[in-house]
Order: C-alpha cells, then sequence, then structure tokens
C-alpha cells in the first residue's frame, strides 16, 4: 500500500483526507499539523467572538481520524524533508517515510518590516490561538485598529467593534478593499463601517508603531499619529514555504512552492495545495480553490489524470453582519474595452456596478456594495457568459432589495456552478431533486454537501430546490416542522375557525408526534395572538421566557422590566424601583425603548419582585414575549418649544391600547411630536409622527442587525383615524405573516409591496377592514396583566422553584462585579 | 468540567441501580414538562412526558454553555426518539440516552425513573 504523508492540518489539508476517503483509494495516511488541534474551519474564525467554541469549528472531531484510519499528529512541525531518502523529520526529530507527500502548509500573515511590530499588544488574526490573544488583550484596553483595509482587515475590525473596543481601520491605499472595490464602492463601504463603529484612514503609511514596551499609537509617514493601545496587522499573506524551500523545491520570488497543472512540485512525488501552492504565478487566498486543488491530487492518486487546475475565479463576498459587499469576475473593469455601468444610491447606501464587455453580450464583472443579494446571480451571468437582456442597466438600476434571483435561476445553464466551496453544478443540484427524490434544502445539503463551506450558496440553493420542485408539479410547502404539515398562517386559520385553545387539542386533530421546541412556542404564539388568554396557563409549551415570564440571561438568572408606558415615570416609581432593585441586589440598565432593565433575578425570586412591583403599581411589560415591547416618544408639544402635538399622552394611550399583545415578533413603536423625529420613529414596527394638521402613520421600519426605514402608509390623519389605522395594520401582520418575522421583513416578502399592505389597511380592498378592528377590540379586551395573576395564584407561583424537592437556590450561580453592579461571569470560560 | 464528571459518576444502568431516591410527588411536577431535583449536591433535570406517560431524568447542565437549565427547556419528539431542547441555544438531546441530536455536544448523563404510590424516584449508582 502507498504511503502518503500530509503536511499541514488545515483547511486544505483535512479536505485531501476527506476527499481521498470519500473515492475510497487505499492509502497509508499520515497527518502532521503544527497546531494543537485538527484543522477547523478557519473562514469563520470570526464566529468565534460570537458564542462559537474552537470544538464548534472543528472541520471533523479527533475521532473522525481515527475512524477513517488517518494517523493523525497534531502539534508536530515538520521541519525537514529528505526527497533522495523520501523521509520528513520533525521538530521532535521522529522520521517518518513517504511514497507522496502532500504539503498543504496555507500561509502566515505577512507582517510588515515597521518598525516597532514586537511590541506588547501587536496581533495577527489567523489562529485560535490568535483569537484568545486578542480577546484577552481587549479586556484591558479601549482602543483598538486594524493595519490594512482588505477582506480580513474589514473582518477583523468587526470583531473589535464586537468586543467593545473603539476600532479604526488604517489602509495604506487610497480606498478599502483596493483589489475588489473602486472608489465609489470604497466611499460607501466606508459610510457603513462608520454606522458600525469604525473609523477608517486611507493613504496612510505607517512610519513606527510606538510606545514603550507596549504600544501607544501609530506613527504616519504624513505626520499624523493615531493613538491606540492594540493593533491587529492584517497586511496580506505570505506561503509557508519554509520546508519546501530548505529541500531543494522550486519556490516562487515572492513566495509559495510553484506547481503545475496537476498540481505537482518540480519533484513528481511531492504535491502543494491550498495558500501554499503558486500557480501560474498566483497564490489563491481562498478556501474554495484550494478544495479543487485537494481535489484534482486527490484523482490522481487514484489514478485518474483527467482533471488539471486551471486557475480559479477570485470572486468574493464580504461576511459581515449588515455589510452587503461582493465582488466577482472583472470586479474593476481591466478587461480592455469593457463598458462600465454604475448606479449609486447615497440615502439607502448602495452602489452596483457591472463591467459589460465591448460587444455589450456579457456581464464580465462587477460590484455591489450595500445590496447584495444578486452577487451569486451576476456571478454566475459572468462565469457562464450568459447572455445580457437589451439595456443591461436594468439589471441594477430599481428598488434595492428587488433582485429577481428566483427568475435568474431558472435560466442558468446546467453547467453553472452554485456552490465554489464544493464544487456543485445546478446540474447536480437539479439530478439530486428530480432523480433522487430529494425535497428539502437539509436533504440536499446532506447528499451534495452544498452550503457546508462558507454557506453563500444556500440562498440560491435554495431558489433552485423551490423552482425544480414547482416544476415537477411540488407545490412547496413551508411546513413548520416535523409534527406539523402547515404553514403558520394556515395553522392560525384552522385554531381561529376551529375555535381550538390548547397546544394538545391542535396536535392531536392536525399534526403528529410528540411536538418539539419550534412548534411549541409558535403554536404557543398563535394561541395568544387568536385568544389573547393567559399563557402561563400552558406554561410548558412557552419558550423559557414566556414560561417564566422573564428573559432569560448568561448563568441563567433572568431580567425583570416593568412597562413604563411611553418613557413616562413617576419619580415615586423611579424611587420604587431602586429600592426594590437595591433590595434584591439587581444590576439595573436604562433600555433603548425608554424603560429599565433589571437584571440578575434568581427564578425563586422572579415572584416575590413582581408582587412589590404590581403594589408599587407597575404592569409587566412584555420585554420576555413576542409582543408589544414599548411605544417611544419625544416630549413633545407639552415641553417642546417646537413640538407640534402632544406626543407623549398618544404614546402612553398607544401602548395602553396595544400592551399584552402577542405577534409573530416582537412589536416596537414610536410617536414623534414634530418632524425633528427625536423619538426615532421611522425605525420602528410602526411610527407616528407629528404634522401641523394630525399624524402620519409609518409602517414596518426596523432598526437592530438589518435597519430599514419605515414606509409612510399615511399623512395628516386624525387620531381616531391613525388608532384604526394602526388596529388594522397589526391584526393584519398578526393574521398573515411568518413566525419570527419582524414587520420590515414581513412587507420585503409581500406580493405587491407597499402599495398592496396601503390599499388593504387604508383603502380596505379586501373588505376585512371592520373585521380586523373587530379582532383588535376583543384582544385589547382580553388583557390582563400575567404577572399579576402569578402573584395572586398560589399553584403558579409554585412553579417559579430552582428546585422541585427543596427550598435552596441553584448554588452554581456566580456573578462579577462590574462598575459597582453585578454581571454574570463570562460564559466563553468554560 | 468537575460538574460534568461528578454527575456522570452518580450515572447507572437499570440493573445497578444502588440508590432509589425519592423525588417529590407526581403531582409537583408540570405536565410534558420539567423541574429540577436536587440530589446531594448535583442538579438533576425530570421530565414529566405525560403525553407518552413517560419519565426521563437527565443531567440539569447543558454542555454547551455550562448553564443549569435543562430542566426549564422543551420536551418534544424528533421521529420516535423523546427529546429536550436547551432554552438557551435550542441544543436538542435524546431523553433516553443523552446524545446529542442537532449538533456535537457532549452526551448527557441519564438516570432511570420509576413511579409509585404518586411518587416519582430516581435511580442513582450511589
Ligand atoms: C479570519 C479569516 C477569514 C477568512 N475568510 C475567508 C472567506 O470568507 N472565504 C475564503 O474563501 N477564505 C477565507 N479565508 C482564507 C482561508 O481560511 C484559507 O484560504 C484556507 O484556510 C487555506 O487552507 P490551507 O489548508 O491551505 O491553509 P491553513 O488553513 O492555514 O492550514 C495550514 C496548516 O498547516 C500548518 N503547517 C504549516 N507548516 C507546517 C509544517 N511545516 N508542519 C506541520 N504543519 C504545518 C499550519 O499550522 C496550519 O494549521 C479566511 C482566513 C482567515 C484567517
Amino acid at each position: 500500500m502507498k504511503r502518503i504523508i500530509v503536511v499541514g492540518n488545515g483547511m486544505v489539508g483535512y479536505k485531501f483526507c476527506e476527499k481521498l476517503r470519500k473515492q475510497g483509494v487505499a492509502a497509508e495516511v499520515i497527518v502532521y499539523g503544527e497546531e494543537p488541534r485538527p484543522a477547523y474551519d478557519r473562514v469563520h474564525l470570526t464566529s468565534f467572538f460570537s458564542g462559537k467554541t474552537a470544538e464548534d469549528l472543528l472541520m471533523a472531531p479527533a475521532s473522525w481520524y481515527a475512524e477513517h484510519h488517518i494517523v493523525l499528529h497534531t502539534g508536530e512541525l515538520v521541519t525537514e524533508i529528505d526527497r533522495q531518502q523520501k523521509t520528513i523529520t520533525t521538530h521532535t526529530g521522529k522520521t517518518d517515510r513517504y511514497d507522496y507527500l502532500v504539503l498543504a502548509t496555507g500561509s502566515s500573515p505577512f507582517v510588515p518590516n515597521v518598525k516597532g511590530v514586537e511590541r506588547d499588544g501587536v496581533f495577527v488574526y489567523r489562529t485560535i490561538e490568535d483569537l484568545n490573544q486578542i480577546i484577552d488583550y481587549g479586556k484591558k484596553v479601549t482602543r483598538a485598529a486594524v493595519l490594512g483595509g482588505g477582506l480580513l482587515g474589514l473582518e477583523a475590525g468587526k470583531a473589535l467593534v464586537d468586543l467593545g473596543l473603539e476600532t479604526h481601520i488604517v489602509e495604506f491605499a487610497p480606498r478599502l478593499m483596493p483589489r475588489q472595490l473602486d472608489e465609489q464602492g470604497s466611499v460607501i463601504l466606508q459610510h457603513k463601517l462608520s454606522q458600525l463603529g469604525i473609523a477608517v484612514h486611507l493613504n496612510k503609511s505607517t512610519k513606527e508603531i510606538a510606545g514603550n514596551g507596549k504600544l501607544d499609537g501609530l506613527e504616519f509617514v504624513d505626520g499624523s499619529f493615531l493613538p491606540i493601545e492594540m493593533l491587529v496587522i492584517s497586511a496580506g499573506i505570505r506561503p509557508r514555504d519554509e520546508v519546501a524551500k530548505g529541500c531543494g523545491l522550486e519556490v516562487h520570488p515572492r513566495g509559495g512552492v510553484v506547481v503545475n497543472d496537476f498540481l505537482q512540485t518540480n519533484d513528481e512525488n511531492i504535491f502543494a495545495i491550498g495558500e501554499v501552492a503558486v500557480h501560474n504565478n498566483m497564490v489563491y487566498g481562498l478556501v474554495a480553490p484550494g478544495y479543487e486543488m485537494a481535489d484534482i491530487v486527490v484523482r490522481q492518486i487514484a489514478g485518474d489524470f483527467s482533471k488539471t487546475f486551471q486557475g480559479f475565479d477570485m470572486s468574493t463576498k464580504l461576511k459581515l453582519m449588515g455589510v452587503d459587499v461582493g465582488s466577482f469576475g472583472d470586479a474593476l473593469g481591466e478587461t480592455p474595452g469593457c463598458i462600465p455601468i454604475a448606479f449609486q444610491d447615497k440615502h439607502n447606501g448602495v452602489y452596483k456596478r457591472i463591467n459589460i464587455s465591448a460587444d455589450g453580450k456579457y456581464l464580465l464583472g462587477g460590484i455591489l456594495v450595500g445590496d447584495a443579494k444578486q452577487y451569486n446571480l451576476f456571478h454566475q451571468m459572468a462565469a457562464n457568459k450568459m447572455a445580457l437582456p437589451a439595456q443591461p442597466e436594468s439589471l441594477i438600476i430599481g428598488a434595492p432589495g428587488k433582485g429577481e434571483e428566483g427568475a435568474g435561476v431558472k435560466n442558468l445553464p446546467d453547467s453553472a456552478q452554485i456552490c465554489a466551496c464544493e464544487n456543485i453544478t445546478k446540474g447536480d443540484l437539479v439530478f439530486q431533486i428530480t432523480e433522487k427524490g430529494v425535497k428539502t434544502l437539509d436533504d440536499l445539503k446532506r447528499s451534495t454537501k452544498a452550503c457546508t463551506g462558507c454557506g453563500g450558496c444556500t440562498p440560491m440553493v435554495n431558489d433552485i430546490l423551490k423552482i425544480t420542485l414547482e416544476s415537477l408539479g411540488h407545490t412547496v410547502k413551508k411546513s413548520i416542522c416535523e409534527h406539523f404539515d402547515y404553514t403558520r398562517q394556515e395553522l392560525y386559520d384552522i385554531v381561529k375557525i376551529k375555535n381550538i385553545k390548547t397546544y394538545d387539542a391542535l396536535l392531536d386533530s392536525h399534526g403528529k408526534g410528540d411536538g418539539c421546541e419550534v412548534c411549541k412556542p409558535l403554536v404557543a404564539s398563535l394561541l395568544a395572538s387568536a385568544w389573547n388568554e393567559l399563557i402561563v396557563s400552558q406554561a410548558t409549551i412557552q419558550d423559557t421566557n414566556d414560561r417564566f415570564l422573564a428573559n432569560i440571561q448568561r448563568g441563567g438568572t433572568y431580567s425583570v422590566v416593568p412597562r413604563i408606558a411611553g418613557g413616562e415615570i413617576t419619580p415615586q416609581k423611579l424611587m420604587a424601583i431602586g429600592r426594590i432593585a437595591e433590595k434584591y441586589g439587581l444590576y439595573t440598565k436604562i433600555t433603548g425603548g425608554q424603560r429599565i432593565d433589571m437584571f440578575g433575578a434568581r427564578v425563586d425570586q422572579l415572584p416575590e419582585i413582581w408582587e412589590e412591583l404590581i403594589d408599587e403599581g407597575f404592569e409587566s411589560g412584555h420585554a420576555y414575549g413576542k409582543a408589544l415591547r414599548t411605544i417611544k416618544s419625544c416630549v413633545g408639544s407639552t415641553w417642546c418649544r417646537y413640538g407640534v402635538q402632544d406626543s407623549v399622552s398618544f404614546a402612553i394611550y398607544i401602548e395602553d391600547r396595544y400592551k399584552g399583545l402577542r405577534a409573530p415578533h416582537k412589536l416596537k413603536g414610536a410617536v414623534s411630536g414634530c418632524i425633528r423625529e427625536c423619538a426615532e420613529a421611522q425605525s420602528k414596527d410602526f411610527g407616528i409622527i407629528a404634522t401641523e394638521k394630525g399624524w402620519n402613520l409609518y409602517v414596518c421600519g426596523n432598526g437592530g442587525s438589518r435597519p430599514q426605514h419605515a414606509k409612510l402608509l399615511v399623512t395628516d390623519v386624525d387620531t381616531e383615524t391613525c388608532v384604526k389605522l394602526v388596529d388594522r395594520f397589526l391584526m393584519f401582520y398578526i393574521r398573515t405573516a411568518d413566525p419570527l418575522t419582524r414587520t420590515a421583513t414581513w412587507l420585503n416578502k409581500m406580493e405587491g409591496g407597499l402599495e398592496y399592505l396601503r390599499d388593504v389597511i387604508v383603502n380596505d380592498s379586501l373588505g376585512i377592514g371592520e373585521a380586523l378592528e373587530k379582532e383588535m377590540a376583543e384582544l385589547i379586551a382580553n388583557y390582563a396583566c400575567e404577572w399579576k395573576k402569578v402573584v395572586e395564584d398560589p399553584a403558579l407561583r409554585a412553579q417559579f422553584k430552582h428546585f422541585i424537592n427543596e427550598d435552596s437556590t441553584d448554588s452554581t450561580l456566580s456573578f462579577v462585579e462590574m462598575r459597582g453592579q453585578k454581571c454574570p461571569p463570562d460564559w466563553n470560560k468554560k | 468540567m468537575e460538574l460534568l464528571n461528578d454527575i456522570r459518576s452518580l450515572a447507572t444502568t437499570e440493573s445497578d441501580i444502588k440508590v432509589w431516591y425519592k423525588a417529590a410527588r407526581t403531582i409537583d411536577f408540570p405536565e410534558n414538562g420539567g423541574a429540577c431535583v436536587k440530589y446531594k449536591d448535583q442538579q438533576i433535570a425530570v421530565f414529566n412526558f405525560s403525553r407518552r406517560n413517560e419519565w426521563y431524568a437527565c443531567q440539569n447542565l447543558c454542555p454547551h454553555k455550562m448553564q443549569m437549565v435543562l430542566s426549564r427547556g422543551m420536551i418534544g419528539s424528533a421521529g420516535e426518539e423523546p427529546k429536550v431542547a436547551c432554552p438557551f441555544h435550542k441544543k436538542t438531546f435524546s431523553l433516553r440516552n443523552g446524545e446529542c441530536i442537532n449538533a456535537t455536544e457532549e452526551k448527557l448523563a441519564v438516570f432511570p425513573v420509576k413511579v409509585e404510590d404518586g411518587f416519582v424516584y430516581i435511580g442513582f449508582a450511589r
């Protein structure tokens, strides 16, 4: 049996092993990896900051290697290769023999030769160890910068923001992502980043990383100075070709092991794949080409020499929450004679550019910033030389977000590559659906491995699944889980029409099995929306927040949020909150919704705390529920010299009207007393802004991770009409939205969009206006404070205990002190 | 980590039970839901799966983020398998053998349960 040694256990080295075993190649495989753990998903390294653990990121657990008869040595660096003897030596002095050697040593971050790089507080961004160091050091400082404004630098920048640091990005070039974006694209991106709290400094050449032991700032050639306490260098990569060089393999002057189309080095028994390989003077710093290289080498070892490496498309998408950036094909328009067409919408922060071939027939490449929904489609149009429409500009001009992904996918040829990481074509996917009977996305992922790499192709795979199933005559149903073959809207109708009041009754009559964590809370929310009855009577189908009427927090304690309608509160009530928080040792914070959150209550303390709050005249704030949260207000005409209407009174009226209302997702509103809009009503699910003549009503706005401005529904209506329209709007949303869909997304998906919504709500085109108002009136009449019921009912109260068999409390709870208040310890430190 | 090792040493199979601990009355448990039982220094999540007329017990600690919360999780089924979902990140575990169903978390320790004269008993190795 041939003996294969793989040097490097990174993403590509691992993929090589996976593909080799999948092909059923009979060979001994021995892997040497320098890092202390098996290969992990470097592409998603940044998700480490949002709670993913090192284990979560593993490509496969250590046991996988054993199961597949692969000997894995972690923490072992290969230091020498003897090509005559066909042996390698590791840093521990061990030697090993090979027939084939596969170099998959990846690359290391390039650290420019700037004075001061050795200072404390200077890091690179490549391994889990790097990230751990950044996290630790980040706790001690407040200001940080990233050197390098490329793809990776931006990702690192976002990570620093998530660590709570003041963040700067320093770039040598005159624009961000210089290899992917043009000037205008960079300007829009820069604006988006500033909204995330990242300051960008362009045209900056760093002279010295200044400091004394640890760094205290960057000194630039232009004489300016940026004071910072931590620096992450992300200035490119250098292939790890040191062992190759040592044994006389040909390396490129700029680094990297030179390979031919078969990925062979100048020694025919030694291959190089992944980021260490140089093919045609190119290093490929992406995972997909690396996987392709692994595939080609595996085939050769299995005796198939038909496939060779022919370069690879370097199109990329930035994966930052809330910042869409895509760059594909000839993004910068370097093809002679090509015609660029650009569209820019500064207001919404969108920039799109496509480069068309000189004859106007094909898409060569392009740039998408702010709205990259069409990325997959455009990328495929370019890669497959699909014919362009007569007016190519129609591709990019139009309302943001209205890319007709579905329609475009239909026209793609079967050869179109959909999943670049796993090299899966549209034809492969369609085959699984039409010939193998695959019907769900999960099954499609399992059978083809599509979407399992970077995940960027998921929306397109979904579209292909849907279109293909439809072409087979299947109606594509969005059933909610294995227990109910219905959509949320269908279940809502069933509940209403059949007058069903409990989860079990619905499961018996319309479901199967014993339910799960998906359908239980969904039905709970439907029942609450349909009947507005007390949710604690069916406690065990509620999410824990609804079951214990409080938000569960890190450490397993809960938070308590009483309603403070419109943000108006008397000094007495303020003092009451202060007294109660102090008595129970709760952490207090003002929320974004103009009320006060009290954290750190044990489950057994909740009823006592609420009893005291209710005695002081408070009610539940429903912060735990998919329900109405707050109606924010500005001070309005009562105090403000600009106010034209009494926004506070109206906000309080609205909040009291809809308090306790259960919906597919949480609901937020606001009332502003004049056009200055201090209550930020246009970022809410429904926002009301005073005019000289009455009120303007805006709907379907959103803050949070996907901000969207609310749309103007009607202008200058009187108070009564305004309330009537909000009644209809909310009820229509409750009736028709999918679970966990905010109003903004609901509207985005609605056929006919705002026009249609206005027709239904304002013009009553469906003739359901009155019915909606009546349903709302019933819900309002049925309102009762859930906490009051619990406090008054000993049986309900008894459920709020940590242990069922004794009165003691959870001894594993612990807290740390922060700025004079208590906080839970960091849960990433197990 | 010690938390996990201690609880594992309590776990046992039906044939090897040393202690049947009388935990609480059946009527104290919510229907189709769980509650937490304290045994020695350990926390055990006990579930009254009334829809199937079955009882299950497992460790209260979710191995994902080391939180003492599983007894507050929702129960249900995946195919035939009875399961519990952690309220924090919805990792689900089989109540029969403790295996994680939708991720690669560590297995839960599970314990035998019996009901006699209206009381719930949990079986331990010591
Ligand atoms: C934060 C971040 C985000 C990224 N995002 C994306 C993205 O969105 N899309 C994308 O396509 N790519 C992305 N990349 C790049 C992608 O991770 C790499 O292209 C990919 O990991 C390359 O795989 P590789 O196996 O060649 O190298 P690596 O994954 O670096 O693996 C090489 C391994 O070999 C080991 N090694 C080196 N020398 C030796 C030796 N002599 N002996 C033993 N072991 C050795 C190294 O320690 C390392 O573990 C990202 C990278 C980072 C760091």
